[in-house]
């Protein structure tokens, strides 16, 4: 009897060794579309104001999350394409200013101009992780409390135009 | 790239002579009472065709080959050489190698150096090797060939990792891998002896110096990873309790308690039971740590490529050989020792088997922790990490008896005995609580366990101390080693009770001062070396004692692979580290310090090397 449970033991071990083969423990970011929008709580970028993320996002409104910082010379590519939906007024831009710091931030700006309709701070990088973002900048399309669409690396007018479709 | 050609084919060689190996031995295993002097000519060639490969592929790495794809993955021009060469074994395929190299020079040095034993149990010995080389040589050549061809041929390597570019990690892989295949050895003749019944005082006699050699190298190589840890991650502590830390503690436990299974077993003949299981643990354990760390099932720095066919290949035969050794405890062996379980419960073999369990104890404690993680996410997806407390939490209060054991269990005679001495005995007892008492008196944390627990480990301390000046005892290998280990407890509490730490932002120039530490900010300069660019910072830090000191940390940015490190700057004294490490704040113009003085940080190192001297005393008296 002995022998047959201590085999009986190594095998139910071979099967668990097995099955956490499968699904490789290397951290990588969700690229799951359609997935449930975090929820996080954070500061609005002018006021410094405690905010919730329900209070912004609404159903039935798309909206634009887009991941951006000052350091970062892509964010300074895409800037002008964020304009130009912007003029559209059909979907709301969200800021999440990424590890930045507020000086640099607001002459950005200044600079370039501001596309959002709010801009909140993610000072250590966290709410960028539960999104699933790989760096900056990334855009998450978000319609009803869902990431419709994920966009990684700065926007271009390809990508502005297939926004733009997919809003329609 | 001749490189290469003939190193895969010598693999392909290697591979072929142990088939026919089993057939030799197949041969004469029936038909002659003297080793055929075939087996051990092939046995050779097989280790020197594995010699010949390695030395291709560390050739391929000096000249810097990248049609060879594990040169051009790992390697690059502007590397010194010494970290060319230790490249080899810096990755998956190229450790490989090295494990495959360990494996068939054992089995020569065992068939050449094993002398009072039958031609059987030789032959049964080689055989089961056999199998677990053959399976190294499946592995590398189907699933991890160092020699894979690219073509068109790269002009540049990728580089070695950064942190790997360190002299304790070059050599801390050979050191630790000849003490994890150095089991492989104890496995296949404890297979074998099972096999053939033999497991007898005389077997264990001999068996016991390549216990003695694993063990010597395994603790070396831990401790070797460990000080890597210290030194180059800069984290400011010597473990960690990571799963790849882990992974090599598991088998050194199983290891330790063999070791002193066979000592019973060739005094007393007895606890054959434990020295099989333990033998077939120690390796089971270290094929399971490669499998866990090369899987990317647990994700550190040693899991190189994660590739899960590899996975599964060393699973498959992980598996195969603990079923195959199940096989045979349960068919061959014999538990007839029964009686001689009763043992007095004062005497030698008691305090040995007591601390066993003991041993048991925390290698469940450190099994449980790595592995549970892994069971629970596959079982229900829920994701636990387990940290230092857990282990601390169920080690430290059976550290208690354990210590108290190792101090008086040698004491005690073989079968009977009673104890001599008592006065000394309760007298260095009182002495060392009384100094744990005034050495803790200021401390308010925790202040009954750290007594009790200083007080165990000075207990240990005092009583091996005398030993050595006590002209009829005998057992010095025992002593240092024991004396090293009581060592080696009271540096690591002292080293936790009292360690102290600033963490602060600090710009150049900058002055910042408590009641006891001041630590001025004076410089940065700028650094180039030939394979990374350094920020140096120049720190003055001056204690109460009026005692000044210059440090100078740096942040390393290097070429291939483009990747920034913390070098953390440490001046080691006799009786304290002390350890700065600074870090870039993004966007800000200061530094974040770090700044650690740490006592009895050599200690630990140097205890851990008496431990090892005591195996090596040992080992070397009985030649």
């Amino acid at each position: 009897m002995l022998p047959f449970s201590v085999f009986i033991i190594f095998v139910i071990i071979f099967f668990i060794f097995y099955k956490a083969l499968e699904d490789s423990k290397l951290y990588t970011p969700d690229v799951n579309i359609k997935k449930e929008m975090p929820v996080f709580n954070t500061k609005e970028f002018f006021s410094g104001e405690n905010v919730k993320s329900s209070n912004i996002f609404k159903l039935d409104k798309i909206y634009l999350l887009n991941i951006w910082s000052s350091w970062c010379v892509p964010c300074r590519q895409e800037h002008p394409f964020l304009m130009n939906l912007n003029l559209d007024n059909k979907v709301n831009i969200i800021g999440l200013n990424y590890k930045d710091n507020f000086k640099n931030a607001k002459n950005f700006l200044k600079e370039l101009g501001n596309p959002y309709k709010e801009i909140f701070i993610d000072l250590d990088g966290t709410i960028a992780i539960e999104w699933g973002a790989y760096g900056v900048p990334e855009s998450f399309l978000v319609y009803n409390n869902e990431i419709i669409k994920k966009y990684i690396g700065p926007l271009n007018q390809e990508l502005v135009d297939e926004i733009k479709l997919l809003i329609k | 790239m001749i490189y290469s050609f003939v190193g895969y084919y010598s693999l392909i060689i290697g591979l072929i002579i142990g088939l026919s190996l089993f057939y030799f031995s197949y041969k004469n295993f029936n038909n002659s009472n003297i080793l055929d002097t075939k087996i051990l000519s092939f046995t050779f060639l097989q280790l020197f065709f594995v010699v010949i490969s390695f030395i291709c592929l560390i050739f391929s790495f000096v000249v810097s080959d990248f049609s060879n794809e594990t040169v051009f993955n790992n390697s690059h021009t502007t590397k010194p050489l010494f970290y060319k060469i230790s490249g080899t074994w810096g990755n998956h395929e190229g450790s490989l190698l090295l494990w495959l190299l360990v494996l068939t020079l054992f089995i020569f040095l065992f068939l050449v150096s094993t002398k009072n034993q039958s031609v059987k149990y030789k032959i049964l010995t080689l055989v089961f090797q056999q199998i677990i080389i053959i399976g190294f040589f499946l592995f590398l050549i189907l699933t991890s060939n160092p020699f894979n061809y690219i073509f068109p041929i790269p002009t540049e390597g990728l580089g070695l990792n950064p942190i790997l570019q360190d002299p304790a990690l070059a050599i801390h892989p050979p050191i630790l891998y000849l003490g994890y295949v150095g089991s492989s050895i104890i496995f296949s003749s404890v297979l074998a002896a099972t096999s053939l019944k033999i497991i007898s005082i005389s077997w264990a006699s001999h068996i016991k110096k390549w216990v003695l050699i694993s063990w010597i190298f395994l603790t070396l190589g831990i401790l070797l990873g460990s000080i890597w840890a210290y030194y180059e991650l800069g984290w400011g502590g010597f473990w960690f309790w990571d799963p790849v830390e882990n992974v090599s503690l598991m088998p050194w436990l199983a290891l330790t308690t063999l070791l002193h299974c066979i000592l019973v077993l060739e005094k007393k003949s007895t606890l054959t039971s434990w020295v099989i299981i333990l033998s077939i643990a120690t390796f089971t354990l270290s094929m399971c740590g490669t499998f866990l760390v090369r899987s990317g099932i647990l994700n550190s720095v040693h899991t190189f490529a994660n590739d899960p066919e590899r996975g599964l290949f060393i699973l498959v035969f992980l598996f195969i050989l603990i079923f195959l050794s199940i096989l045979i405890f349960f068919i061959f062996h014999r538990d007839n020792d029964n009686k001689s379980y009763n043992f007095f419960w004062l005497s030698k073999e008691t305090s040995i088997l007591i601390n066993n369990w003991f041993m048991m104890y925390f290698l469940s404690v450190v099994l449980i922790g790595t592995v549970y993680p892994i069971f629970l996410d596959v079982i229900s997806s829920q994701k636990i990490s387990v940290g230092p407390p857990f282990y601390h939490k169920l080690m430290i209060p059976f550290l208690i008896p354990f210590l108290l054991m190792m101090a008086i269990g040698p004491k005690l005679r073989w079968i009977k005995s009673q104890l001599e001495d008592k006065i000394y005995l309760i007298s260095f007892l009182v002495i060392s609580i009384l100094l744990a008492f005034l050495v803790l008196k200021n401390f308010n944390q925790n202040f009954l366990i750290n007594t009790i627990l200083i007080s165990s480990a000075l207990y240990l301390f005092f009583i091996t101390l005398r030993d050595f000046f006590v002209k009829k005892y005998k057992n010095i290998s025992q002593n240092i080693a024991h004396f090293g280990f009581s060592l080696l407890i009271l540096s690591i509490l002292f080293n936790n009770l009292f360690a102290s730490e600033i963490i602060t932002n600090l710009k150049v120039g900058e002055t910042f001062e408590n009641s006891k530490t001041k630590i001025v900010f004076e410089s940065v300069v700028q650094k180039k070396e030939k394979n990374y660019k350094a920020i140096v910072a120049n720190f003055t830090i001056s204690n109460s004692n009026g005692e000044e000191d210059r440090l100078s940390p740096e942040l390393r940015i290097y070429n291939q692979p483009v990747i920034a490190t913390s070098e953390a700057y440490i001046k080691t004294t006799l009786m304290s580290d002390k350890f700065i490490v600074i870090n870039l704040v993004q966007n800000q113009d200061f530094f974040n310090v770090r700044y650690q003085v740490k006592p009895f940080m050599l200690w630990i190192w140097l205890s851990v090397i008496l431990i090892s001297i005591g195996g090596i005393v040992s080992f070397l008296h009985r030649r």
